[in-house]
């Protein structure tokens, strides 16, 4: 631009010149050309300004984002959880005395004598005699002394989850068996009522007996005997749901249904969870919905995008350092010093890069090295592996390059041949460098994407659009969620489309022999 | 002519002895640890051998146990009568598993190369005769679509729009179900039609880049003396295309061609892999990301074999096409 003060506006001005003066032409560095002759493909403009846009997006955009890059976000959902089982019991259960000798054996002898109507029975070399209390409460006694107590009835504590021991429960059960309204138990005085419900001195219910077992399915749940007593109703009334009302006033639905393999109702309860926020829709808090993690798309996909920049960026780098050292090298001594170098850049050409990386990344993950080792890894394999293409470009430019005069004038002002090199030829390159470097910068992230997207590259929890396109493997996101892979994909297919045609219009633009 | 090739010859071999040795020198320089874990885990396999004996054909395949020089010439002298030891993730010998998947791989790159060719040198002719027109501007911004699209990303659409919605293809693999029960002209057509996608996904990413190449050499020609001259005597301008400049053209076209014949063998790692076609590309893709070292050194020697005679072939072709060439 700051050429262009020394143009003279030439039609206002056209008598203060005379006819050879310079100031009539317009004078134009080689670069301004090449800018003038870009500006003018109107194809190579579209691809900067996407490239441009791309930037912004991805540098710009993470910061702008009110969300994180691996922040997660919960939504709740209602699930039906199991809340409590309910079992009319229609098996003799046995309660043992302390330090008496009744084990299975016995027991299942116990039954059989039942059958048989039979009031005594032989187990193991014992005699037991069993005797009756009601239809459904029996005793057996050895020796005179009562061993155990079986009955359908269960002894439930009404205050808490716990059981009780022997002397109690078989105080209980021959209480209700015979219809006593009181009983004692270790010196202390309980009161029966008609429901079966056991109070102990102080007027607290204590206990009941019931055919019903009522237990929820959590141990830390204690059910009050309230809400026992209403799901027994809602039990025998074969009612679907009951809605049940606490003491604190918290109403809550409770579904019932029977599973017949168990014998028995299972309550289950409506309750709110909080979820991974995963898969959802595009809404006005996430544009683009979440991923499977419950993370923000957009917000990934602007950290993704910087990734895959930014890993194109030093992989090109690594590259053309490399290349440019080596053909430069090569290209200037040329003869013998060239035909071994150019063996070697052969050599490095044949080595192909991804088996290299998916072996690396094999053993990588049998020892189970982190994200970030694995993307360091992904660069170095591709920068090394990379290079030879731009080494053989530096190369041939300069083995002409090098024949030319102002070379001869180098080395008559004794400059050294490092700086020859470096300082004089290189340069001369630029064009050409440039361009397969924006060529290489599009490869490159093409690539990266598809190591990502096989899981070979950056993985979990860094983004690449190429591991966010990873998710289309569940075929079931590939058809019902295109908001997660799709514009993953076309950022990816715009940038590097942007980048290859922003490369073929710096060709065409450098090239001064093209016609327009 | 025969003294160039047998240069040619040496050197690629010398070239192959070098690139050989790079490959061995990574494997050796993974932990060992790895071998051993993997030896380990192989073991465990229904059917498999021990683990000691996993760990000692290894030691005495790769010459794991001495320097990495003398192991390298151990597993060289092998490597040279074709004997690649047995593959960790297939337990048959490498070879036998190559032989068998490498034909799926390279009619799949065959077919695919032949409408490659047919599509991308036409178009790329006539978008460098019609320079800077519309047509000039849409091959170009297809060419480099082409070029751009990743693999995996143009896969996942053509399987969402033909597979799921459309319902024409199937997903992925290379037989159908009821494959067993065809005739084998029907086993035939069965296999063709799962072929038809991976076939798409090649054709479109892979004609871009020879597209551009024919469009950039025709415009090269069409700038040459010989074609104003050819227009100066008067000959219609489909003559001057189609006669003098086409032939002209065809000298590098025909190089590069001939050059890219060996890469029908490679197999499309990534175009297999996410169709699921037991190519050579997928089977050695899910042989290496289980660490199957043995089946990873004949891959990549493999393909360093197939891109040196990929330039062998190009610089003779170019020598047989180019009467100026032969001179020197």
């Amino acid at each position: 631009m700051a050429k262009k003060e020394n143009t003279a506006p030439v039609n206002n001005n056209d008598t203060e010149y005379s006819l050879n003066d310079d100031r009539r032409v317009r004078v134009l560095s080689p670069g301004m050309l090449v800018a003038k002759r870009f500006l003018r493909n109107r194809l190579a403009v579209t691809g900067m300004i996407i490239l441009i846009a791309m930037f912004i997006f991805s540098f710009i955009g993470g910061l702008i984002s009110p969300y994180k890059q691996d922040q997660k976000f919960y939504r709740t959902d209602v699930q039906i959880k199991d809340y409590a089982g309910v079992i009319f019991n229609q098996e003799f259960r046995y309660t043992v005395a302390d330090k008496e000798v009744y084990d299975g054996l016995a027991q299942a002898n116990t039954v059989l004598a039942l059958q048989r109507n039979e009031t005594s029975f032989e187990s193991d070399g014992t005699n037991f005699t069993i005797e009756k209390i009601d239809d459904i409460t029996y005793t057996i006694s050895a020796d005179g002394k009562v061993v155990a107590i079986t009955s359908k009835d269960v002894v439930s504590s009404s205050t808490s989850n716990d059981y009780f021991d022997f002397d109690f429960t078989y105080a209980a059960l021959m209480a209700t068996a015979n219809g006593e309204k009181s009983f004692e138990c270790e010196g202390k005085t309980y009161t029966v009522d008609k429901d079966n419900s056991i109070f102990d001195e102080s007027g607290e219910e204590y206990a009941y007996v019931s055919q019903y077992i009522v237990r929820a399915v959590m141990g830390d749940v204690f059910l009050s005997r309230d809400f026992k007593n209403k799901l027994i109703d809602a039990v025998e009334a074969k009612e679907k749901s009951f809605v049940y009302t606490d003491e604190e006033g918290n109403e809550a639905e409770y579904i019932l249904s029977f599973d017949a393999s168990k014998n028995q109702w299972d309550i289950k309860q409506e309750t709110d969870t909080t979820i991974f926020d995963t898969y959802s829709r595009p809404s006005k808090k996430h544009w683009l919905g979440t991923d499977r993690n419950g993370m923000d798309m957009l917000t990934r996909l602007m950290y993704g995008g910087r990734v895959s920049l930014i890993i194109g960026f030093i992989v090109v780098f690594i590259e053309s350092f490399i290349g440019v050292i080596f053909g430069g090298i090569s290209g200037y001594f040329g003869g013998k010093v060239d035909n071994l170098m150019m063996r070697i850049v052969d050599v490095f050409y044949c080595i192909p890069s991804m088996p290299i990386i998916i072996i690396i990344g094999a053993a990588m993950d049998a020892a189970n090295l982190d994200a970030s080792k694995r993307m360091l890894m992904l660069m170095i394999v591709l920068g090394l592996t990379g290079w030879p293409g731009i080494a053989r470009l530096v190369r041939g430019q300069i083995l002409s390059l090098r024949e030319q005069e102002f070379m001869t004038a180098t080395e008559a002002c004794g400059i050294s041949i490092p700086r020859r090199i470096f300082k004089h030829l290189v340069p001369n390159v630029m064009p050409q460098l440039i361009v397969s470097m924006t060529m290489g910068l599009g490869t490159t992230i093409i690539i990266e994407a598809t190591l990502s997207f096989l899981g070979l590259g950056v993985r979990f929890p860094f983004a690449s659009w190429g591991n966010i396109i990873n998710d289309v493997n569940n075929v079931f996101v590939l058809t019902h969620y295109w908001n997660i892979w799709i514009p993953a994909g076309v950022l990816l297919l715009l940038t590097v489309l942007a980048f290859n045609i922003v490369g073929d219009g710096l060709r065409d633009a450098f090239d001064p022999k093209m016609k327009r | 002519m025969q003294k160039f090739i047998i240069k040619r010859l040496i050197q690629s071999i010398v070239i192959l002895f070098f690139v050989a040795f790079i490959i061995y020198a990574i494997i050796r320089c993974l932990p060992t640890s790895f071998v051993e874990a993997m030896a380990r885990q192989k073991s465990m396999q229904p059917g498999s051998k021990s683990y000691q004996e996993w760990l000692d054909q290894l030691n005495q395949m790769y010459g794991l146990d001495g320097g990495i020089i003398p192991g390298f010439f151990h597993w060289l002298g092998r490597a040279v009568r074709l004997d690649f030891g047995d593959s960790w993730k297939w337990t048959v010998p490498v070879v036998d598993k190559f032989k068998d998947v490498i034909w799926i791989s390279f009619i799949m790159g065959a077919v695919s190369f032949f409408f490659e060719t047919i599509i991308a040198i036409p178009l790329g002719i006539i978008s460098a005769t019609k320079q800077y027109s519309k047509t000039d501007y849409a091959v170009s911004v297809i060419a480099l679509a082409g070029i751009s699209l990743p693999t995996f990303f143009f896969a996942s659409l053509l399987k969402l729009v033909f597979a799921v919605k459309l319902g024409w293809f199937e997903l992925g693999g290379l037989v159908g179900r009821s494959y067993q029960q065809l005739s084998p002209v029907g086993q035939f057509f069965d296999k063709a039609h799962h072929l038809v996608l991976p076939i798409v996904t090649l054709v479109v990413l892979n004609m871009g880049s020879l597209m551009r190449y024919t469009r950039t050499n025709m415009l090269e020609v069409l700038n040459a003396d010989y074609i104003r001259t050819a227009r100066a005597k008067g000959l219609s301008e489909h003559k001057v295309i189609y006669y003098h400049a086409f032939r002209n053209t065809l000298i590098p076209l025909v190089t590069i061609i001939g050059g890219s014949l060996p890469g029908l063998f490679s197999g499309a790692l990534i175009t297999e892999t996410l169709y699921s076609i037991s190519g050579i590309g997928f089977v050695s893709y899910t042989s290496m990301v289980s660490g199957d070292i043995p089946f990873f050194m004949f891959y990549t020697v493999f393909l360093a074999v197939l891109t040196l005679l990929g330039n062998l072939i190009a610089d003779i072709l170019y020598a047989v096409v180019d009467p100026r060439v032969r001179v020197s």
